[in-house]
């Protein structure tokens, strides 16, 4: 993991190589380095880091997130790897969730179309640009993005003795 | 020049020889005809309920699009209505063949935000208990992907000896699948009396196993047509895709997570790491089988280097007490209590813990915001993204050939839906 | 059915009568003898449910987790699922009568199933294997169908999560039991759909 110091020193070339509104911030937090980066510059950051002096050449995953309460809400974290210096850097991006989108980096790393795919059905994050972009886990036909956090659990209500009578005939 | 082949003597001649009318080569203007298979959910070769669109030129593949979904059950949904020490139970059951490592990604994730240090005999119990479990898994891989070749025997053979692992793990923790014996902070219980012994007749009993499945397939005609030169992709494409694991090395590049980035006491442990150098499936299988003689090896060497001590951390505020202390002391007992109604509460952060499953890198994200759930659990699952390269690893391959890609590829379903 | 033998011979004198049997020397009494120990009386129906009960063709199908441990039945020798005369597995489920619906079964994967079992030639049975399929266990959220007996008849359901091998076999005994036994265990009686069987008149 890059230390704190080296973070800064990251994030200040990624300033100076795609420009300087394109890193929001920077955090360090139990051993783990994260950059924030504005969403509509994710590709250039990444396609920087995959070509910098010390690359970042893989990407291991994507996840999505959802903050609720903060605004703005939804988020786009992205594994780098570095397997020379066996090394890992977070980038992550905070958007919206009203008409959320991000570019793609399907073709920079081959490896995220199924994860941004992924990404786009349980949270609704639209990737522009992508080959593919459907739903991959739900079903096509499904509505609403069910990993939001605002989006009930679903399921059935767990009968207890003092429940039962709320839910008249449940034992047909 | 080739003599053609001669007729008295057909075998001989690989198989791939004999059908001349059958071409890699597209068949140009006249013959364009392609053909749109649909192969599953419910299909014997995929290995569950994976969907495989196939589009056919007579009988070589020219594309294929996975469609998954089919198990999608919302465990990463579920997670986040759990307290942190239920969440271990949801998570086992995604990657169902390999649940200790399930479990040890989401727990690393957990003690990496709680700053938690795990004491080394749960580190070492940990070590043994995923070593059983990468046998047991690479068993079933190879027994049903020996199935789908064809080679029954081995299915009888892998489902032996996988009962025998799960016998151990029925001992140590009281059930055969899905154990949750990992805790955050440590593991469940000490190992009961009589499992160590159990342990040492069967790393005394599996090699001379692994060398009769080596006997059984290695010289064997057909596994050799079947699996040698099929499904080749190349390292480049293969780090392209993010493809890790068995997969990654048997195309040549050491990529190991227990060597690169040791977690869990790895780096006390000598082992090698086998690597193939065509890429093709039967250099899956082979790095499948050494890795087992390797995870053999490692065990054996968790149980010399048992270290004496605590299995589970003296964090009174993530682990519960031991039993004998709630009769006698209070503070004790409102801890187990507090643990046991709420759960333990992390502080607010983010943690990405890697390890090396059987598969390849298993990821877990977890959210904390402070209270007694997690905000997001995310596994980054091998099957998931290695499932990307099955188009690569069956373009312009014979359609048996992609069932053997299949097979060797091991996607694990429920691992890909999550 | 049970055959019990009142009487205990010698096997060489079994095989002597019998020999005498084909050589038409038996006659009277040790004719009428010779056929009454030989005989079972039966109805038609019961006669059809042993042959039934004894020759269970499962689906090859597996979901998820159950999955592993029912190819642990099928594959295991410890098991050894063809004392109960079901190990021949069918993948089409035109020739199945057995579906082991063995995992969770997600919105997405209900109709496929269902079509599934809806291809399948009567009489069929289904077997909910595991706490997922019975009532969708843990996972009480919107992926889920909660219990595949939403959309489909099911016969036994075999609890654990995932049931040890001893459990889904003794779930294929009782659904031998059930075959054998009396029709209304079934689910036609439960359901109210006597008389919506599928046969060729």
């Amino acid at each position: 993991m890059p230390d704190a110091t080296g973070l800064e020193l990251i994030a200040q070339r990624v300033r100076e190589a795609v420009g300087e509104e394109a890193v929001t911030g920077t955090s360090f937090h139990r051993e783990q380095a994260t950059v924030q980066v504005a969403p509509e510059r994710v590709h250039d950051v990444l396609a920087h880091l995959r070509e910098a002096d010390e690359p970042w050449e893989h990407l291991m995953s994507v996840h999505g997130c959802d903050y609720l309460p903060e605004e703005p809400r939804l988020a786009v974290h992205y594994q780098l790897l570095s397997m020379e210096r066996c090394d890992r850097l977070n980038v992550k991006t905070r958007l919206g969730a009203e008409d959320p989108h991000v570019p793609t980096v399907v073709d920079l790393f081959p490896t995220a179309d199924f994860q941004e795919r992924e990404v786009y059905d349980m949270f609704g994050i639209v990737f522009d640009g992508h080959p593919d972009m459907r739903r991959i886990l739900m079903p096509e036909d499904y509505s609403g993005f069910p990993q939001r956090r605002d989006f009930p659990m679903g399921g059935e209500p767990v009968l207890y003795t003092f429940n039962e009578g709320k839910y008249p005939r449940w034992y047909e | 020049m080739s003599e053609p082949p001669s007729v008295t003597d057909p075998l001989s001649v690989p198989y791939r020889e004999r059908e001349r009318s059958v071409t890699m080569e597209p068949l140009g203007e006249s013959h364009e005809e392609l053909l749109t298979i649909n192969i599953g959910p419910h299909h014997p070769a995929t290995h569950g309920v994976l969907r495989l669109l196939t589009t056919l030129e007579g009988e070589v593949v020219r594309d294929i699009k996975p469609i998954v979904g089919y198990v999608h059950t919302g465990i990463e949904k579920s997670c986040e209505d759990q307290q942190y020490w239920k969440v271990i139970t949801f998570v086992e059951r995604m990657d169902y063949l390999a649940y200790y490592y399930n479990a040890l990604a989401f727990c690393m994730a957990v003690e990496k935000l709680l700053g938690l240090e795990v004491p080394p005999r749960a580190q070492y119990l940990r070590v043994a208990h995923l070593e059983l479990n990468r046998i047991a898994s690479h068993l079933f891989a190879l027994a049903t992907g020996a199935l789908d070749i064809g080679a029954i025997t081995m299915l009888w053979w892998g489902c032996r000896d996988r009962d025998l692992v799960l016998d151990l793990f029925e001992m140590s923790s009281g059930q055969r699948m899905h154990t949750r014996y990992f805790q955050v902070g440590g593991v469940m219980e000490d190992i009961p009396p009589g499992w160590e012994e159990k342990v040492r007749g069967f790393l005394e009993l599996m090699p001379t196993r692994i060398d009769q499945y080596e006997s059984l397939l290695d010289r064997n005609e057909i596994w050799l047509q079947r699996l040698k030169n099929t499904g080749v992709v190349s390292t480049e494409r293969c780090l392209e895709l993010g493809v890790t694991g068995p997969l990654l090395r048997a195309s040549g590049h050491p990529w190991d997570l227990r060597k690169a980035m040791p977690y869990c006491s790895y780096d006390h442990f000598d082992f090698d790491v086998p690597v193939g150098t065509v890429g093709d499936n039967f250099d899956r299988y082979k790095v499948r089988l050494d890795e087992m003689r390797q995870s053999l090896r490692i065990v054996e060497q968790a149980l010399d280097g048992l270290p004496e001590g605590p299995w589970i951390t003296d964090d009174r505020k993530v682990a519960l007490p031991p039993r004998h202390e709630l009769a006698t002391s209070m503070e004790a007992l409102i801890h187990h209590f507090k643990l046991v109604t709420e759960g333990f509460r992390v502080p607010p952060g983010e943690a990405y813990a890697a390890i090396e499953s059987p598969r390849g890198e298993l990821g877990c994200f977890v959210v904390a915001d402070g209270s007694a759930k997690p905000a997001r659990v995310h596994m980054r699952d091998p099957s998931f993204v290695n499932l990307q390269a099955l188009p690569d690893m069956a373009r312009d391959s014979l359609i048996a050939d992609f069932i053997a890609c299949v097979a060797m590829l091991d996607p694990i379903l429920g691992g890909v839906d999550r | 059915m049970e055959v019990t033998r009142t009487r205990v011979d010698d096997l060489r004198v079994r095989q002597l009568r019998a020999q005498q049997m084909l050589r038409g020397e038996l006659a009277g009494k040790d004719l009428d003898e010779y056929v009454e120990e030989r005989l079972l009386f039966t109805t038609i129906e019961t006669a059809q449910n042993w042959a039934r009960k004894n020759a269970i063709f499962p689906l090859g199908f597996g979901l998820a987790c159950c999955a592993i441990e029912m190819i642990t039945v099928i594959g295991s020798p410890r098991n050894d699922l063809a004392r109960f005369g079901a190990e021949a597995i069918r993948f089409t489920p035109r020739q199945a009568d057995l579906l082991i619906l063995s995992g969770r079964v997600s919105i997405k994967m209900a109709p496929v199933i269902r079509r599934l079992y809806d291809q399948m030639l009567e009489p069929k049975w289904v077997i909910a294997m595991g706490a997922c399929s019975s009532s969708a266990g843990m996972f009480n959220n919107y992926a889920v169908v909660q219990g595949a007996d939403k959309f489909l008849p099911v016969d036994v359901y075999v609890p654990g999560c995932p049931p040890r091998p001893e459990a889904l076999i003794y779930g294929i005994m009782k659904l031998q039991d059930k075959i054998m036994g009396s029709q209304d265990m079934g689910w036609r009686e439960r359901y109210g759909a006597v008389g919506t069987e599928e046969t060729v008149a």
